[in-house]
């Protein structure tokens, strides 16, 4: 170790060779932040509902819970969640009469905490999509005979996704970055593993550069993949 | 949780505002200066200095803040030749490595929101300086800046609440700020849901008041007759809307 020549045994397959942790942890990277944020766009969705509903109270908490997690680091809600889920769990759990301990680990805490933190910014990303769609529509459906929530689900929701989709795409580039910041609670993500490499071989520089380089590219073909499906939903 | 510990919790907390703002207000100024460049390299008239500033944009707008810090702190230092230059002084400090970091990054990101600024000038208005007889740099100072610095104002309070944000990041490098602190009082106290609603109220207040400084900064620099009203609350929007509505019906 130490010498040019070694940086090719640092990438070997299989031995000592770092590739395929790399790839395990890219592997848990993106499972945290796919699952995550198609959790978190279900969530928005329904949040973003709340928020144009006519309920009051639920448009109120809504509007609480996106300035909340939109003005709060996600680094804090990613504490808030690792320390706080256990205890939160075993207290309903012991309303249910089970007193035993229950823990919940670093990945769930991980996909709750992508969830929740893109839930608050698809929210606005879709409120600000129903609101460009032409009062038309609204109109059109009614004048079909649809109900107000076969409406919504047939020619509104659909109309939104493409209005949404550069938002979205936005949203899912920030679920990425967030996932790094999973290896402060020792999820065994890609940042987690590199740290981790960057310490044994005592290279970290090479490592935390390999990363750099790999999010780079995460995110450029995630900018090309949402830029191809705007062009291709262009049709109505 | 009883008052002793809400009072050390407050204590605590207290001291850890000013480390968070610190790194804020030393960021966003370096940030604004990265950002100032990178505009500026990106409409000279060489290529070479186009493509190096939009690379910069880019590669840092693209790549986790995390990892532009763990690379400055961590990967930097397995040089000895680094550790020897007078440099050191700079990166073997935590705090400097967050902020040079952090403000690199927000200089990628408000080179975005100047861009924007910039591409809101109405052309006209740049030729009729020109046409006025004003020198290329003059336009620059008197016309252009003043409207592109508004246009430019409501993003980039988005920005200052993006990077405040980001300061948490600096306590994965030893900083104990806001977060850091948040997060060791969480597993000493145990008072999770307690301890993450005031630290959750003190950004939310640091970010009130940035936007609202903000908001009058922009009002300032907005000619008096376009000026809104600064609390644009429900009622009295509508009744402007109504009032614009009846004036232009009686015309």
């Amino acid at each position: 170790m130490g010498s040019s020549g070694s940086i090719i045994d640092l990438f070997a397959w299989g031995g000592d060779g770092w590739t395929k942790p790399l790839l395990i942890g890219l592997g848990v990277t993106m499972a945290c932040a796919c699952i995550g944020y198609a959790l978190g766009l279900v969530l928005g969705l329904g949040v973003a509902f709340a928020k144009l509903g006519q309920h009051r109270w639920l448009g109120a908490a809504a509007t609480l819970y996106t300035t909340l997690l939109r003005g709060v680091p996600p680094l804090l809600v990613i504490f808030l969640l690792f320390f706080g889920t256990n205890g939160a769990l075993m207290w309903v759990a012991r309303g249910f009469g089970y007193t035993g301990y229950i823990e919940v680990d670093a990945f769930t805490v991980g996909v709750m905490a992508v969830a929740l933190v893109s839930a608050a910014y698809s929210s606005e990303v879709f409120r600000g999509a129903h609101a460009a769609i032409p009062v038309g529509q609204f109109e059109a459906y009614t004048a079909l005979g649809l109900r107000p929530l076969a409406g919504l689900w047939t020619v509104i929701i659909p109309q939104m996704f493409r209005l949404a989709l550069p938002g979205l795409g936005n949203v899912w580039i920030m679920a990425i970055k967030e996932t790094t910041l999973l290896s402060v609670i020792s999820l065994a993500e890609l940042m987690r593993v590199v740290g981790v490499a960057g310490r044994t071989t005592g290279q970290p520089f090479i490592f935390y550069g390999v990363a750099a380089l790999i999010y780079l590219v995460l995110v450029a073909i995630s900018s090309r993949a949402f830029h191809v499906l705007e062009i291709r939903m262009r049709w109505a | 949780m009883d008052i002793e510990t809400a009072l050390h919790v407050a204590g605590e907390l207290a001291g850890a505002i000013w480390v968070t703002l610190a790194l804020a207000a030393v960021t966003l100024p370096l940030g604004l200066i990265f950002a100032g460049l990178a505009t500026w390299a990106r409409r000279s008239r060489y290529r070479v200095l186009r493509g190096v500033a939009s690379a910069y944009v880019l590669a840092f707008r693209s790549v986790p803040l995390l990892v532009q810090i763990f690379v400055l702190y961590y990967g930097v230092s397995q040089f000895a030749w680094l550790r020897a230059s007078p440099v050191w002084i700079l990166l073997k400090d935590p705090f400097a490595c967050a902020v040079i970091a952090m403000s690199v990054c927000a200089g990628a990101y408000t080179a975005e929101v100047m861009r924007g600024g910039l591409a809101a000038v109405p052309q006209g208005a740049i030729e009729a300086a020109r046409a006025l007889g004003l020198s290329p740099f003059k336009t620059f100072l008197l016309v252009t800046m003043p409207i592109a610095i508004r246009r430019a104002l409501p993003a980039y309070s988005n920005e200052i609440v993006v990077t405040l944000k980001s300061t948490s990041l600096a306590c994965t490098i030893t900083v104990m700020e806001l977060t850091g602190v948040a997060k060791d009082l969480m597993s000493q106290t145990f008072a999770v849901i307690e301890v993450f609603c005031m630290v959750a109220l003190i950004y939310l207040m640091i970010n009130m008041v940035l936007i609202f400084a903000l908001r009058l900064i922009e009002r300032w620099l907005t000619p008096r007759y376009q000026r809104k009203p600064l609390f644009a609350g429900r009622g009295r929007a509508s009744s402007v809307k109504q009032h614009s509505v009846r004036a232009a019906a009686s015309e």
